[in-house]
C-alpha cells in the first residue's frame, strides 16, 4: 500500500526515509506538548453546520465528529457510527451509534444529537451553506438512542459522505438561535480536543480531551495562530515559532533547502483537491465551435505553467477529477503540446490570418477574447500571462482583466458577462460534480456559469449519484471525464500540489491519499524534545 | 467656553447623519454583494441556499428602508451583527481596540517626544550636519515601505540576534507566565511594531517643528527677548516653542481620528489582530453592518479631534478666544 501510494502521488524520496525513522522509533509515547499551526487566516465560526471556510472546518475537525470520516485512503469508516447498513438499494441508510461517546461536559452523546443536528441543518432560518444534501431526506428517524434511519426521497449516492457533517449537542443549542449563539465562538463537541480560548485574529487554543473515545491524544495543546503575511510565516518557522505550516512554491524549492529547514522540519507534498482551468462562455459565438476550442488546448504547454508557476510542483489535469480521488481515471491521457495541431484546427474552423498582422481573422473579425481572473491570486495571472503567450503565438490576441472577488462573483460569473475565466474549483472527496456539469445548473448564481449542455453527461451525471456500487459509479465517472474532455468546455490545466512543513520532533505521521491529519491523535513528541508547557483538559 | 463646545457637539449630529446617509449610500453602490470567499463558489452551497442567507440579511429590502433601520437600530447604539460570523459588530471592534489603540497611542508618545526635541534642534543649527543628517534619516524611513523596514529588522532581531520574538503580542505559553514576566513578554512582542511605526512616522511632526521653530525663531520678539538678556532657555521655551507649537497641535488633532486606525500590511506582517485588518476584511466582503460602524466611529473622531484641536488653540495661544459671541 505504501509503496503504491508513493507511486501514485509522487512524492519525494525523504518521506519514505523517514517514516523508516519514526518507525523504528516509536517506542515511549510521551504525552505532552503543544501542535502550533500557523494559518493566513483566522476561523470565522466553531459552529460546524454554519462553518464554510477552510479555516474554521480545520479547527473544528479537531472539537467535532461525524458520523462517518475519511480515512487514511480515502475510504469512509465509522466515526460516531459503529456501523450502517445500506438498505432498499441504498433508498435507506441505518446507523448504529456507538454507546460509549460523551460531549466534552459530560452529558451522553446520542441519536437525539444527529436528529437534532439534522433539523438545524434543514431549518430555513439557520444560516447554513450545507442544507442540500440534507433537502433529499423524506424522513429521519431515532429508532432508540443508538440507532438512527435516515429514508432518501430517491437513489443519492453522495449520501452516505454526507453524513461527516459534523453532529452538534442538543441539550446546548436546543433553545439557542443558532444565527446568533455564543456557541460559534465556544463550541463543545465529541471530538479528540477540548475548546480553551479563542483569541481573535491572534490564537485558537484547544486541549486534549481525556474523555474522547477513541483515545486521550498524545499532544496536550493544539494552537492554531492566525497570521497573515507568507514572509512572516516562514520567519517564524526560522526560529520554529511554528510546528507546521503551509508554504509557497518558492519557499519549497529554495529557502526549505537548508541544513536548518532540513534538520528542524519535515517538507511534504501532497496533490491538492482541486484543480484550475480556463473556463469558456459557451454562449459566445467565439467559442461554439468545438475546433476551436481543442485548438486552444493544444496551443497551451500545461507543463510550463506547472514548471513557471507552481516550480514543478503539480501535475496536469486530465479533467475534471483529481488524481486523489478514485474517480479519477490515471490512464487517461491529457491532449499534448502541439501548436501546428492547433493552427491547422484554427483553420479548419476557417480562422485564417488575412490580414497578416500576426492574429487570426474570421468575416473580418479578429480572433481576440478577454481571460479574467480574481484579484490576490498571483498564481492565476501568472498563469494568465503565460497562456497569453502561447495563445498569441497561435494568432490570439489575449487581453488580461483582474478583478476584486465581490465584483467577480455578482457582475461577471453571475451575470456570466465574461469570454473566459481562469477559475479553481475545490472538489469534495465525493466526485459527484453534477452542480458543475449538469445543464440544468445554468441559472445567474448555479455553478454551470459557462453554459455546458451535453445530454450524454447530463444522463451519466444523475446515473453515477445513483449507483451505489463504486465500481459501477466509477465506470460512469470515468466516461464523463472522456465526454468532457473531448468537448472542451473549459481548458483543464493543473492540479496543484500542496506544499507544507511539519516539526521533525513530532512522531509517527503517517503520509496517505488522504493527507497527514488522519492519524493526529497518534502524533507524539520524546518527553526531551517537548517544548511547551501543558495541562490536559479538565473534564466537568 | 462651554457654550462653544456645545454649539460645535450640537452643529456635528447633521455631519454625522450626512456622513452615514453618504458612507450607507456608498458601500452599497459598490457593485458585489455580502459574501463569504469559500462559499461563493463552493459546489456545496446551492443557489437557493445563498438567496436564503441574503434574505436572512435583509438585503432584499429597498435600500431607503435598510437605512431607516439601520439608523433606528443606531439610535439605540445598536450597530447589529458582522454578515461573516453573526457576533455583535460592537464587540467585534472593542475586542480589536486594545491592540490598535496601545500600539498607535505608544508609538504616537515616542514620535511626539523624539520629533519635537528633533524638531528644536533641527530649527537652532538649520543647515548643519545633524541638521541635514536627521532629514535625511526621517525622509528615508518615511520613504521606506512599512513591509520592507519590518521584514529587515525581524531578520535581524528576531533570526539573527534572536532577541525578539517575531509576531503576535503573547507568547503561547504566556498564562503559566508570572505577572512580571508577562510584561516583558508584552513589551518584547511590542518593541518591534512600535518602534517601526514610530520611525516610518517621525517625518511629519519633525519637519513641521523644525519649520515653526524656524519662523518662531526669526520673528522679532525672540531678538527683543535675547536682547534683554534672557537665558537661552528661556527664549526657546518660552517664546519661540510655545508659539510654534500650534501646528503640532493641530497634528495631534487630527491624529486623534488615526488612533482606532490600522494599516493592513503592518498588522499582517506582525500578526496583530488590530482594527486594520477587521476593516479591510469587512470591505473585501461586504459587510455592511460593520463598515458602517466603523465608518461612524471614524466619524465621530475625527470631530472629536478637530474639536479638541481647536480648544488647544485656545489653551496655548492667548489671542485665540471663542467664548465671546457678537450679539
Amino acid at each position: 500500500m505504501f509503496l503504491s501510494f508513493v507511486e501514485k502521488t509522487k512524492l519525494p524520496v525523504f518521506v519514505v526515509v523517514f517514516l523508516f525513522f519514526a518507525g523504528s522509533e516509536g517506542i515511549a509515547e510521551d504525552r505532552g506538548d503543544a501542535f502550533v499551526v500557523g494559518s493566513i487566516s483566522d476561523a470565522r465560526t466553531l459552529l460546524p453546520i454554519i462553518a464554510s471556510d477552510s479555516a474554521s472546518q480545520d479547527v473544528c475537525s479537531m472539537i467535532f465528529n461525524g458520523l462517518v470520516k475519511y480515512d487514511k485512503n480515502l475510504d469512509l469508516v465509522g466515526d460516531l457510527a459503529q456501523s450502517w447498513e445500506v438498505k432498499e438499494g441504498g433508498l435507506v441508510l441505518v446507523f448504529h451509534l456507538r454507546r460509549n461517546v460523551s460531549w466534552q461536559d459530560g452529558r451522553p452523546f446520542t441519536a437525539k444529537d444527529v436528529e437534532f443536528t439534522y433539523r438545524q441543518l434543514i431549518n430555513p432560518s439557520v444560516r447554513t451553506p450545507y442544507s442540500g444534501d440534507f433537502e433529499r431526506i423524506k424522513t429521519l428517524e431515532a429508532l432508540d438512542d443508538y440507532t438512527i434511519r435516515v429514508t432518501y426521497k430517491e437513489l443519492f449516492a453522495p449520501a452516505l459522505s454526507s453524513w461527516g457533517m459534523f453532529i452538534i449537542p442538543k441539550h446546548i443549542l436546543e433553545k439557542q438561535d443558532l444565527n446568533s449563539s455564543t456557541f460559534q465562538r465556544k463550541p463543545v463537541g465529541t471530538g479528540p480536543y477540548v475548546f480553551k480560548k479563542w483569541k481573535s485574529q491572534n490564537y485558537i487554543e484547544l486541549l486534549s480531551s481525556n474523555t474522547y473515545f477513541e483515545k486521550v491524544p498524545f499532544i496536550s495543546r493544539y494552537i492554531t495562530r492566525v497570521i497573515p503575511d507568507e514572509s512572516t510565516m516562514f520567519l517564524e518557522l526560522e526560529t520554529e515559532g511554528l510546528d507546521a505550516a503551509g508554504i509557497s512554491a518558492l519557499q519549497y524549492k529554495r529557502q526549505t533547502d537548508t541544513d536548518f529547514f532540513k534538520k528542524k522540519y519535515y517538507k511534504f507534498r501532497l496533490p491538492s483537491f482541486s484543480y484550475l482551468y480556463l473556463g469558456y462562455n459557451l454562449e459566445r459565438g467565439l467559442f461554439k465551435d468545438r475546433r476551436v476550442r481543442e485548438a486552444l488546448n493544444y496551443a497551451v504547454n500545461k507543463q510550463e505553467l506547472i514548471d513557471m508557476v507552481l516550480l514543478g510542483y503539480g501535475s496536469i489535469a486530465n479533467g475534471p477529477f483529481v488524481p486523489q480521488s478514485w474517480a479519477y481515471d490515471a490512464q487517461f491521457p491529457p491532449a499534448a503540446f502541439n501548436q501546428a495541431k492547433a493552427r491547422s484546427l484554427l483553420n479548419d474552423a476557417g480562422w485564417k490570418d488575412d490580414n497578416f498582422d500576426g492574429i487570426l481573422e474570421k468575416d473580418a473579425v479578429s480572433f481576440e477574447f478577454s481571460i479574467l481572473t480574481n484579484q490576490g491570486n498571483e498564481e492565476r495571472i501568472k498563469a494568465a500571462q503565460i497562456i497569453q503567450k502561447r495563445l498569441k503565438e497561435v494568432g490570439v490576441r489575449v487581453k488580461i482583466k483582474v478583478v476584486e472577488w465581490s465584483v467577480f462573483l455578482t457582475e461577471i460569473i453571475n451575470k456570466r458577462d465574461f469570454d473566459a475565466v481562469l477559475l479553481g474549483w475545490s472538489l469534495s472527496r465525493d466526485p459527484d460534480n453534477f452542480d458543475i456539469w449538469h445543464s440544468s445548473k445554468i441559472k445567474p448564481g448555479e455553478f454551470n456559469f459557462i453554459g455546458y449542455r451535453n445530454k450524454e453527461v447530463d444522463e451519466l451525471l444523475v446515473q453515477a449519484r445513483k449507483t451505489f456500487d463504486q465500481e459501477k459509479r466509477k465506470n460512469c465517472y470515468f466516461k464523463i471525464n472522456k465526454l468532457i474532455y473531448r468537448d472542451q468546455p473549459c481548458m483543464f490545466l493543473y492540479v496543484a500540489d500542496n506544499l507544507f512543513v511539519v516539526h521533525k520532533r513530532f512522531r509517527n505521521i503517517e503520509p496517505g491519499p488522504s493527507g497527514i491529519w488522519h492519524n493526529f491523535i497518534y502524533w507524539w513528541v520524546p518527553n526531551v524534545e517537548q517544548k511547551y508547557r501543558s495541562k490536559s483538559a479538565i473534564v466537568p | 467656553m462651554l457654550t462653544y463646545i456645545a454649539r460645535r457637539l450640537a452643529g456635528s449630529i447633521p455631519i454625522i447623519l450626512g456622513i452615514t446617509m453618504i458612507s450607507f449610500a456608498i458601500i452599497h453602490l459598490v457593485p458585489g454583494k455580502p459574501t463569504s470567499a469559500e462559499s461563493a463558489l463552493n459546489p456545496k452551497v446551492s443557489l437557493q441556499v445563498r438567496e436564503r442567507i441574503e434574505k436572512l440579511y435583509g438585503l432584499d429590502k429597498p435600500i431607503h428602508v435598510q437605512y431607516l433601520e439601520w439608523t433606528r437600530r443606531l439610535l439605540k447604539l445598536d450597530f447589529g451583527r458582522s454578515f461573516s460570523d453573526g457576533r455583535p459588530v460592537i464587540e467585534k471592534i472593542t475586542e480589536r481596540l486594545p491592540v490598535t489603540v496601545g500600539i498607535n497611542v505608544l508609538s504616537m508618545f515616542f514620535i511626539f517626544i523624539v520629533a519635537i526635541p528633533l524638531g528644536v534642534k533641527s530649527a537652532r543649527s538649520s543647515g548643519s550636519w545633524f541638521d541635514t543628517s536627521a532629514t535625511f534619516f526621517v525622509f528615508l524611513f518615511f520613504a521606506a515601505p512599512t513591509f520592507w523596514v519590518a521584514l529587515l529588522l525581524m531578520q535581524l532581531f528576531c533570526i539573527t540576534l534572536g532577541w525578539l520574538p517575531i509576531s503576535g503580542i503573547t507568547s503561547l505559553d504566556f498564562e503559566y507566565f508570572t505577572f512580571s514576566q508577562k510584561v516583558i513578554d508584552i513589551v518584547r512582542h511590542l518593541a518591534l511594531p512600535v518602534f517601526v511605526s514610530c520611525i516610518t512616522g517621525l517625518a511629519a511632526v519633525s519637519r513641521y517643528m523644525r519649520t515653526s521653530m524656524r519662523e518662531a525663531l526669526q520673528q522679532p520678539y525672540i531678538y527683543t527677548a535675547r536682547a534683554k538678556g534672557l537665558p537661552e532657555r528661556t527664549v526657546l521655551y518660552k517664546h519661540a516653542f510655545r508659539n510654534a507649537i500650534l501646528p503640532i497641535i493641530t497634528i495631534l488633532g487630527l491624529s486623534i481620528p488615526g488612533l482606532i486606525g490600522g494599516s493592513v500590511i503592518f498588522e499582517s506582517i506582525f500578526a496583530l489582530p488590530g482594527i486594520g485588518r477587521l476593516f479591510y476584511e469587512a470591505v473585501m466582503m461586504r459587510d455592511y453592518p460593520l463598515i458602517m460602524a466603523e465608518v461612524v466611529l471614524g466619524a465621530l473622531l475625527t470631530m472629536a479631534g478637530n474639536l479638541i484641536a481647536d480648544i488647544g488653540y485656545a489653551y496655548v495661544d492667548p489671542r485665540i478666544r471663542y467664548a465671546k459671541k457678537v450679539s
